[in-house]
């Protein structure tokens, strides 16, 4: 198993911070190069020592805020692969779902996981394996609606797939 | 069981008798609001290959962020919005000049009506609350699925209730309230529900307060807040929607289920200030006289509405603000700036060396028009102090009501309103 390299963050991480307001007017161009500013309120370096692949710990209210879907296009383009934490901010989470990027709520791991350790996520098993400590946790499953998104690649190619089917088809 | 305004609301869009919280309902929207930022929404639009929008007169857009264009980029995303706006042709489209902040505007239109859903890529789209709406923010993807499809997928929210008694003192605002209720729910106290604010005291609430209360409800973590409409709303909605408009007036069962039930009496409530950086991180305004400050901004979707100019005004009136102090003052729409010059608010202003904006959201969110230079400290009426949001990141940003901002402006220092209006 191969697992991602954590960064581990507190609570109440805001939309600001992960992405400024200021760079809002450029980023509708060309959204992939938003990784290069992905946590500039906080450390403008962050997207340097990030690696494709790693993943974010974090404690609750992540992504509180702006519903700037900026923020989390930023964190998946820079290369985050799975953001795990306590609770989400409404908004972010489902902006994060919306574009493909898999927000995982484990309160438990949090507590216990320590920045730089290696974590293997096994999104259809419902489980987080520690490689580590190889300790093992399951993650609060995603609701079915949710779980329907992220199979169809985010939500722009499942309305698109509505849209080319049965038109009056249930959401 | 009863049913709250909300769930009533949100079973009435999803065509069901009855909802219960952690239910998951597709819900038909009413009305879905954007902005500039939202052109983000309409490339989303353009990938889900929809060719039209399921309601061209249900979807309202203002050009009120980037606005006038600080950059050319932001120019751009001006232009490239126009564009998409006359081919999906948009029916409620306001230009710069010619509207407003969205969350003053739509309003004030009389676009967002009691009982609607209403969705928009903003995250103080809970402001309509106030209306007796259920209001939410969303991002760009979901606000394209909406306007492709008619309709949002939800999870039906718990309520929780938060019932104001008691007579507010001198110079206390709708902002003290929310400010003061933010320091008892937290940050995330109240995620993923709805917050509906009731008891004696909404009464007496300005539909500009409402709006601020609703506005800032979203920095709790909640989903939205809901007021009962009354004849304040009723009022508020004469002249500005159109007679023949549908209008729901809801209110909750008597035996309906909360999960927190929360009472606030107001008579103990002074002129607060959230501190840095956390709009929850909240202190009476007279425990802070030491603090110094650099900027003082009026304005923004939660505080820049005519009641709050008039409450700077009274205060600014015959007064300067401190030399080495800048203030700014940005009236929300159109219609309030052309108010506030009709009575005189404005050369109150200029007269007391203030700087007055166009209607635009840029320095509340730290776009442009005023950011802060490095430490700095603001003071200002808008709705959040997150690190680094107006400005340098090692700024600092203190939250308050327009009486208090100008209280701070005139001594430079943040000042309890009622230290420089008894004097």
């Amino acid at each position: 198993m191969t697992g991602g390299r954590v960064w581990k963050f507190g609570s109440d991480v805001d939309t600001d911070v992960i992405i400024p307001g200021r760079f809002l007017a450029d980023w509708n161009k060309e959204p992939e190069k938003m990784g290069q500013y992905c946590f500039y309120g906080i450390d403008p370096q962050f997207n340097t020592k990030v690696q494709t692949g790693d993943i974010i710990v974090a404690g609750d209210n992540f992504g509180c805020g702006s519903s700037r879907q900026a923020a989390p296009v930023a964190i998946k383009s820079a290369g985050i692969r799975y953001l795990i934490a306590s609770s989400f901010a409404r908004i972010f989470y489902r902006n994060a779902i919306n574009i493909g990027l898999p927000v995982l709520e484990c309160p438990v791991l949090v507590e216990e996981v320590n920045e730089g350790e290696r974590l293997a996520v096994e999104l259809d098993k419902g489980e987080i394996t520690n490689l580590d400590t190889g300790k093992v946790y399951r993650f609060e499953p995603l609701n079915e609606m949710v779980q329907q998104i992220l199979d169809s690649g985010g939500l722009a190619l499942y309305v698109q797939k509505r849209l080319k089917s049965v038109l009056n088809s249930s959401f | 069981m009863g049913m709250t305004i909300a769930e009533k609301i949100l079973a009435r869009a999803s065509g069901l008798q009855e909802v219960k919280p952690g239910q998951f309902v597709t819900a038909k929207v009413d009305t879905i609001i954007g902005h500039d930022i939202s052109l983000a929404a309409f490339r989303e639009l353009e990938r889900m290959t929809a060719d039209k929008v399921f309601d061209p007169e249900r979807i309202a857009i203002t050009c009120d962020h980037f606005v006038p264009s600080p950059t050319v980029n932001a120019a751009n995303q001006i232009k490239e919005l126009g564009e998409y706006i006359n081919r999906y042709q948009i029916k409620n489209y306001f230009e710069v000049g010619r509207g407003g902040i969205c969350h003053a505007l739509f309003p004030e239109k009389g676009l967002i009506r009691p009982g609607d859903v209403v969705v928009g890529s903003d995250s103080h789209t809970c402001t309509y609350g106030a209306l007796g709406a259920l209001a939410l923010g969303m991002g760009s993807t979901d606000i394209a699925a909406a306007m492709a499809l008619g309709e949002v997928w939800l999870k039906v929210p718990e309520t929780m209730r938060i019932q104001l008694t008691g007579e507010r003192g001198p110079h206390t605002s709708g902002k003290d309230l929310i400010l003061y209720i933010l320091g008892k729910t937290g940050t995330n106290g109240a995620l993923y529900k709805a917050l509906e604010i009731t008891g004696d005291a909404v009464g007496g609430l300005h539909m500009d307060e409402r709006f601020t209360i609703c506005n800032m409800a979203v920095e709790g973590g909640s989903k939205t807040a809901v007021i009962v409409p009354d004849d304040a709303t009723r009022e508020y909605l004469a002249g500005r929607v159109p007679p023949d408009a549908q209008m729901r007036f809801y209110k909750s069962d008597p035996d309906a289920a909360y999960c927190a039930d929360y009472v606030v009496d107001c008579s103990e409530i002074e002129p607060m200030v959230a501190c840095p950086h956390s709009p929850a991180n909240v202190r009476p305004a007279a425990q802070l006289s030491g603090v110094t400050i650099d900027q003082a901004v009026l304005g923004s979707c939660t505080n820049g509405r005519l009641t709050d100019l008039r409450a700077a005004a009274r205060i600014l009136k015959g007064r300067t603000v401190k030399p080495g102090v800048r203030m700014i003052i940005v009236p929300a729409s159109q219609e309030i700036y052309l108010d506030a010059m009709r009575e005189g608010l404005l050369e109150t202003f200029v007269r007391a060396g203030a700087l007055i904006s166009p209607p635009t959201c840029g320095p509340c969110f730290g776009g442009h028009m005023g950011l802060l230079a490095d430490s700095e400290v603001a003071i200002s009426s808008t709705n959040r102090n997150f690190t680094g949001r107006m400005g340098a990141a090692n700024s600092q940003i203190y939250l308050a009501s327009p009486a208090t901002v100008a209280a701070s402006a005139i001594t430079g220092r943040i000042c309890d309103p009622r230290e420089v209006m008894t004097s």
